[in-house]
């Protein structure tokens, strides 16, 4: 039924306005332009906006433009409701009455900028700007606007999420690939190619393993979900791996269920079979692989037995799937969020890009292929972090300084841990002074969503004397910490850009609001503020500033091709050319050659020196990789047990018998956003705790009803939906709840602790290097609420919390669990 | 006649068109043009048989309602159905009903939809 070619054919590109790129249509001005940042997405789709009198009436997406095609997901329908959403935050404010009273007094944005000046210069006089901590959430536009205002602002080494231990997303998968591989891997669903699924290059995989992940609902990482589900419609065959049936797993040829963070074991065990019965791709091992042996070595007691009694799986299926992925000519993995969030985590994004290797799908038309920012315009976490005084940067938060860890950080940010560590106690863990004084939160929702021990946050930030949170809602985590509340613009009222990963993509400001600006004037404001000097140096006085210098390059250079595809050099070419209103007036995106591209590592287009082969040290995919061993990691692979689980601590099973898994994304929410708008809420009411109805048989609970779910941590309560979608002994609770129609003074915050797993997960656990969490395999009990059961809100902020943790000492539980 | 024919055993349940027809039709809470009805998931008893992606049933069905006008006003200037443009999963198609029913090549369960 999917014919591309026929789909574009069959649209009368006249009644969509090709070519234009403004419009006035039954009295309103249409927008061809992208949306993604706020409300956030890790996408950026193609987008019709409708405006009316200064407002945003209506979105339509974009059948012209080749990355969704039109086809948007049900948030960005409603945008309208997002933006028009009488609840936003509208001018600068500053806090009234106590924190947690949720009182403000709306103050001018050069009031708001003057305090924050006094309150970094004491803080830089008294204590030095390390003693500020800069906060980013995720998919809005903080990538590297949240780091510009760190790093060259409020020059402040310590830039991170805040209180999310193990940088559990992305990290774990973008390190154990560029190991062994030397650059990130996505799965080809023709993305790189403007015509898409009509490029004759390309063809769709046979196999394709969806792999801790629900790409449709999270569309994680500048990946649509729904692409793969053209890919199905064109033949490929599907491998499931998760706790929870998907739409995959209801269409897999293998649905393997398996416990929650035993993964590792699992591609352990493929990797096995794959090596054992010599299903391997001889000519790439041969050609481009290196320490091939010794990843045989590491793997060769791994049998489908052994992994399948870890991961309760059959071990015929494991067989079965691991000679299905083998088996294809193109077989792709498309990984996600789980194989960040077990202690594994390093282990197994290694294996994992070592089994792709090995198959031979690196790189080739539907499989694994390499993946740059486009035309390398790219900043990350540390841009602007060459600009901090040198004894500054020394002094960042970071594994060996703030944990007292050995070992080179791979990572550019402060460690979460650390940054706990030195608000609970004022120290380093090595006893060093290190008060923190000031926390800046930038379109994170800190409390509801990325702290991984809720209430710990909750007290710590109560430790913090100025805190100062930008976001265009106001959040629980603003009512119970923010001292000042700055007003930013959602997607339609902002200019911006966006290259994760490719093609590169532009937003185009249609309306105002109040007084809100975006997170790039509000790097300028900031920098104008704090630091005039550098940003007069740098040339940056406005928005377009910003984004002209992201489209010329940005840092893009560490990780700039040398030559294109025939060879020719590109030494001079950096950034993509256009401006950008160059980039809009192009339509708003544009593809570059070097994603378009297959085997590039035979084509020299992948080393700095543009020598054939990989960019790793020896050329070669490094199956073992010595990366790894300058790291201090081990390079061999093995798999590590969740904290507490039927096999590390069987004894406490008997209180807590149900493995607790969480966070799998909806179609109606991005993280913590979108609960304040009616249509969502009239699809998605409240949150949901997944259960088997044997397991509620078990434990007395009926569909629909209020129950607690609960640990040695804490608890949390969410309504039952019985469902065979989880097995037998796991659960799966849905993560970032508040409920903004609520209270939002204290002890309620919105009900942010009432339903947020995130209460029952600790800080400080965390996998090899310091990386991963054991977030998505706790353990834990269920039981129904009842009418005047005492509500987490009221225990965390009226009664001192569950006590499950000690201030200060550097671990995620109280007492000894084995 | 016009009409929608669904690939229903593609459908990803992702409610792009209850939400894109809620919204060109300015329905209030409740209220659809197009709905979703789900189907599963479960699992056939006899699972040693049925292995594979017949194990499983796990579906939508898209209904029109009474509000459902198949769009006129956009299908009269050139325009898809709102649920058809929107749609994720690249289940719906639009067009003359007889053109349509020759879509339907037996590879996936389908369902037409007229008004």
């Amino acid at each position: 039924m999917f014919d591309y070619q026929k789909h574009l054919d069959a649209i009368d590109r006249k009644a969509y306005h090709e070519g234009e790129l403004q419009w006035e249509e039954d009295g309103y001005t249409v927008t061809r332009t992208n949306q993604w940042s706020p409300p956030g997405c890790h996408d950026a789709c193609g987008v019709l906006f409708y405006t009316k009198d200064d407002k945003l009436v209506k979105v339509e997406g974009d059948p012209l433009s080749p990355w969704a095609n039109g086809k948007l997901c049900m948030r960005c329908l409603n945008l309208d409701e997002a933006v028009n959403d009488p609840t936003r935050v509208k001018y600068p404010m500053r806090r009234a009455g106590k924190r947690g009273e949720n009182k403000w007094e709306r103050i001018s944005w050069d009031e708001a900028l003057a305090e924050i000046k006094e309150k970094v210069t004491a803080i830089k006089e008294e204590y030095g700007t390390q003693a500020i901590v800069c906060v980013h959430g995720t998919g809005r536009n903080v990538n590297w606007q949240n780091p510009i205002i760190g790093h060259a602002a409020l020059q402040t080494p310590n830039v991170c999420m805040l209180f999310f231990s193990g940088n559990a997303c992305y990290t774990p998968r973008t390190v154990g690939a560029i190991a062994p591989i030397g650059d990130y891997i996505l799965v080809d669903a023709s993305q790189g190619f403007e015509d898409r699924y009509a490029n004759p290059d390309w063809r769709p995989p046979e196999v394709l393993v969806v792999w801790g992940n629900e790409p449709i609902a999270s569309n994680a990482d500048g990946y649509m979900g729904h692409w793969l589900v053209n890919c199905v419609q064109m033949g490929t065959k599907i491998i499931s791996i998760d706790p929870r049936l998907t739409w995959w797993g209801a269409r897999a040829e293998y649905f393997l269920q398996l416990r929650p963070g035993t993964d590792c074991a699992l591609v352990m065990a493929f990797l096995h079979v794959i090596i054992e019965e010599d299903l391997y791709d001889h000519e790439f091992v041969d050609c481009w692989c290196a320490y091939f042996d010794e990843l045989a070595e590491t793997v060769k007691d791994a049998t489908p037995e052994w992994a399948a009694e870890i991961c309760w799986l059959d071990p015929e299926d494991i067989r079965g799937a691991a000679r299905l992925y083998a088996s294809g000519n193109n077989s792709a993995i498309q990984w996600g969020l789980a194989m960040d969030q077990q202690l594994s985590a390093m282990q197994l994004n290694l294996a994992v890009s070592d089994l792709i290797a090995i198959c031979g799908n690196l790189d080739r038309p539907g499989g694994n292929t390499l993946a740059h920012d486009a035309f390398d315009c790219s900043a990350d976490y540390d841009t602007c972090s060459q600009y901090l005084p040198p004894e500054t940067a020394a002094k960042r938060l970071n594994r060996e300084y703030g944990l007292g860890m050995n070992g080179h950080d791979p990572i550019a940010g402060a460690n979460a841990d650390a940054v706990l560590h030195a608000i609970e106690t004022g120290q380093t863990a090595n006893g060093e002074p290190y008060p923190i004084k000031m926390v800046w939160i930038q379109s994170s929702n800190a409390l509801s969503c990325p702290s991984w021990d809720a209430p710990r946050a909750y007290e710590a930030l109560n430790k913090v004397d100025f805190i100062v949170n930008a976001d265009p809602i106001l959040t629980p985590t603003a009512v119970a910490h923010a001292d000042l509340i700055l007003p930013i613009a959602m997607g339609p009222e902002r200019n911006s850009v966006r290259s994760w990963w490719y093609p590169l993509k532009s937003m185009k400001k249609v309306v105002d609001y109040y007084e809100a600006v975006s997170d790039e004037e509000l790097a300028i404001l900031m920098g104008k503020t704090l630091n005039p000097d550098l940003f007069e140096r740098l040339g940056w006085n406005s928005d377009i500033d910003l984004l002209n210098w992201f489209l010329a390059g940005a840092d893009g250079s560490r990780v700039c091709a040398r030559k294109d595809a025939d060879g020719a050099e590109m030494l001079e070419e950096r950034g993509c050319g256009y401006t950008f209103d160059g980039l809009c007036e192009k339509g708003g995106y544009l593809y570059d050659e070097w994603n378009a591209t297959y085997e590039k590592y035979a084509k020299g287009m992948v080393r700095q020196d543009g020598s054939i082969g990989f960019a790793t040290i020896s050329g070669r995919v490094e199956l073992m990789p010595p990366a790894y061993r300058a790291w201090g990691l081990h390079c061999d692979v093995y798999h590590t047990e969740p904290t507490t689980g039927p096999l590390s601590t069987p004894e406490l099973m008997k209180d807590y018998p149900l493995i607790l898994t969480t966070g799998g994304r909806s179609f109606e929410f991005f993280h913590s956003e979108h609960r304040q708008h009616p249509t969502m809420r009239e699809f998605h009411p409240w949150p949901k705790v997944m259960i088997n109805p044997f397991d509620a048989q078990k434990y007395g609970i009926q569909d629909g009803q209020w129950i607690w779910i609960e640990n040695m941590h804490g608890r949390f309560r969410q309504i039952a939906q019985l469902t065979s979608r989880v097995r037998e002994g796991v659960i799966h609770a849905e993560h970032a709840w508040w409920f903004p129609e609520t209270e939002g003074a204290e002890p309620h915050l919105f009900g942010t602790f009432d339903s947020n797993p995130n209460n029952c997960i600790p800080n400080f656990e965390t996998g090899d290097y310091g990386i991963g969490a054991c977030a998505k395999s706790g353990i834990c009990r269920v039981y129904p609420y009842q009418e005047g059961d005492v509500m987490p809100g009221e225990v965390v902020t009226r009664q001192g919390g569950f006590g499950d943790f000690e201030p200060g000492v550097m671990k995620g539980y109280k007492t000894e669990l084995r | 006649m016009k009409g929608i024919l669904v690939n229903y055993d593609m459908c990803t349940g992702c409610h792009s068109c209850e939400v894109a027809c809620k919204k060109e039709r300015n329905l209030s809470e409740g209220e659809f043009g197009i709905k979703l009805c789900e189907v599963g998931p479960y699992e056939y008893r006899d699972a040693h048989e049925a292995t594979g992606k017949e194990r499983w049933e796990w579906t939508w069905m898209p209904v029109l309602t009474k509000a459902c006008n198949l769009c006129e006003d956009r299908v009269a200037k050139g325009k898809m159905p709102m649920c058809v443009q929107h749609c994720q999963a690249w289940c719906l198609q639009f067009g003359e009903v007889e053109d349509l029913v020759g879509e339907i090549d037996g590879t996936y369960r389908h369902a037409l939809l007229v008004r």
